[in-house]
């Protein structure tokens, strides 16, 4: 089982990143359950959600403790909330931003363990709205190889329509590439 | 059709294919996208000749499921939490009266203080109100529940409240395997009432019954409860023979041979219940899970043969009855009586507190090793008991 935490502000679809998520594993036939902190959220305020993939039924019910990966919608939470809390040896973050990880002072994590990307300016340019969910949703597919490009591109066109669904599906394939490509260039220096 | 998809949702198009023809509810968190869903789909003119009805309470929406079904229609509504107190009133007079109606309880806490998070305080308070009370473990059991309620409901007359946690199923997208309409038409034909409210028939259902009777029709309803018992179980067969899964049924044991404790619990808390069962017969542990579907009657003869051979028993709890301790360890109590085992009642996840496989496992070692207090409070945080006035 492959257990994921996102981090963000309400308002900027916390919720439905974690659904997403679940539908593309869905549409590549694994079994997914996501669900959110169920807090009374306001907009603005640091909110989390949480995924979990596996090949098998799941029926665990507790909040997700030990994240096998994290993402994090606002850059900004960095300093605010812990959202490292509970993350495993080898888990990955992926953080939406447009700064460095000296900036963002994420040097204590590893390298490959870290994925910076300005999911916010690839949705404006994509889709035109500031929603940075299916940009991050492609960069995660392309930095854990759990997902597929396909499976990412499903999950998009099952919820939106027409030109959103389009905008949303250029830059999920935008990032997916990008961090792709960042990570072969990792590998061959 | 297998679908991933949020619970709330899955009930509302699992109930549509139910063809109601009323449905009246009152929004409260977190019973909303259930009749959200529900509104949406009347709108788009998915239900032929179902009215949506608006009211302005839980009182209302009680009141208008009651009239509606008098009149003939299948009737559904949900609530939650102080919704669901609100209704009280009704809810003794749709089940007194014999009323069919199937309700969602979104289960939350009951305030003060405010709490809109998951607990089963509210349907456990009203367990006494004669309406039959199943509930669910996972999503998929909450939508074939609903299948399963109305069948239940309209055969023996008697309302059906299907409980899934709120929040934890309401909000949890997973994957459903949503009935089909001809799945649905196949299991559950159209409502035949057993009196209805016509002017060109005109006949009285509610008239005043005096003392000389009054007990005769409280030792029926019981009787009809009795039936319900031995019916849960064969719907539940037949459930299966039409969707290809099983759901439903009174009790529901899982890895209970040679268990040295079994733990009985009550909705979603069984999927983590379950997992930590594995973890631990993994280690060599003996210990096996029930979990309670039928709540409303009360299985007590089913619970008895599963729990016999068991030497100790931890009921976990999502409310309790303050002043007194464990709502469902009394009646099991009474159920078990002259059995020579320990009895243990955990209160857990009461307002929301998640509960770990790791607080499960540790309550089942302090009984395994009869060091397990006979009420205690799970993951109770004595700093915060100590910094209350």
């Amino acid at each position: 089982m492959f257990q994921i935490r996102i981090h963000g502000r309400g308002g900027q679809g916390v919720v439905t990143a974690a659904e997403l998520l679940s539908a593309a594993a869905f549409a590549s036939g694994r079994y997914a359950q996501a669900f959110p902190s169920f807090g009374s959220e306001r907009t603005g305020a640091p909110v989390v959600s949480y995924c979990r993939l596996s090949d098998a039924p799941i029926r665990l019910r507790e909040p997700v403790m030990h994240p096998d990966a994290i993402i994090v919608q606002d850059s900004t939470l960095l300093l605010q909330v812990d959202v490292f809390a509970g993350l495993t040896p080898d888990g990955t973050v992926l953080v939406n931003s447009r700064l460095t990880r000296a900036a963002l002072h994420l040097e204590r994590l590893a390298p490959d363990r870290v994925v910076i990307l300005p999911a916010t300016q690839l949705a404006l340019t994509h889709a035109g709205r500031p929603l940075p969910n299916a940009a991050l949703l492609g960069g995660f597919a392309a930095q854990t190889g759990l997902l597929s490009l396909d499976s990412v591109t499903r999950a998009i066109r099952d919820r939106f329509r027409g030109g959103v669904a389009d905008g949303n599906v250029a830059a999920a394939t935008d990032a997916y590439h990008r961090v792709l490509s960042r990570a072969k260039e990792q590998v061959d220096a | 059709m297998l679908r991933q998809i949020e619970g709330s949702q899955a009930v509302a198009e699992t109930v549509a294919r139910c063809r109601p023809q009323v449905i009246c509810a009152y929004p409260i968190s977190p019973q909303t996208h259930i009749v959200e869903g529900l509104s949406r789909l009347v709108k788009a003119g998915e239900l032929a000749g179902c009215e949506f009805v608006n009211v302005e309470s839980e009182f209302a929406a009680m009141s208008v499921a009651i009239g509606a079904v008098a009149a003939g229609a299948r009737t559904y509504t949900a609530t939650a939490s102080q919704g669901l107190l609100f209704m009280a009133e009704a809810l003794y007079n749709a089940s007194g009266l014999g009323l069919p109606i199937v309700m969602t309880v979104a289960n939350r806490a009951i305030g003060a203080p405010i709490n809109i998070w998951n607990d089963h305080s509210d349907a456990m308070s009203q367990r006494d109100s004669g309406w039959i009370q199943l509930y669910a473990e996972s999503n998929q059991d909450a939508v074939d529940l609903h299948v399963q309620a109305f069948r239940l409901a309209e055969e023996l007359s008697v309302p059906v409240m299907v409980c899934m946690d709120g929040f934890v199923l309401t909000h949890a997208y997973e994957r459903v395997d949503v009935p089909t309409r001809q799945q649905v038409d196949a299991y559950l034909p159209p409502f035949t009432p057993r009196q209805q409210l016509d002017p060109d028939a005109p006949l009285t259902i509610g008239a005043m019954v005096g003392p000389e009777a009054f007990t005769e029709v409280r030792y029926l309803a019981h009787q009809v409860q009795r039936q319900a018992l031995r019916r849960i179980p064969e719907l539940a067969a037949e459930f299966e023979t039409v969707f290809g899964r099983s759901a439903g049924g009174n009790v529901r044991p899982y890895r209970l041979a040679d268990a040295q404790t079994v733990v009985v619990a009550l909705g979603s808390v069984l999927g983590t219940l379950k997992d930590t069962v594995d973890e631990m017969r993994d280690d060599g542990i003996r210990v096996g899970a029930l979990g309670l579907t039928t709540f409303r009657p009360f299985p007590a003869e089913a619970l008895r043969e599963a729990l016999a051979p068991a030497p100790r028993v931890v009921v976990l709890e999502r409310a309790f009855s303050v002043g007194t301790g464990g709502i469902v360890s009394a009646d099991l109590d009474t159920a078990l009586t002259g059995l020579p085992q320990r009895r243990y009642t955990v209160v857990a996840g009461l307002g929301g507190r998640p509960v770990t496989k790791a607080s499960l496992r540790a309550v089942i070692e302090a009984a395994l090793a009869d060091e397990l207090a006979p009420m205690t409070f799970l993951d109770l945080h004595q700093s915060t008991v100590e910094a209350l006035p």
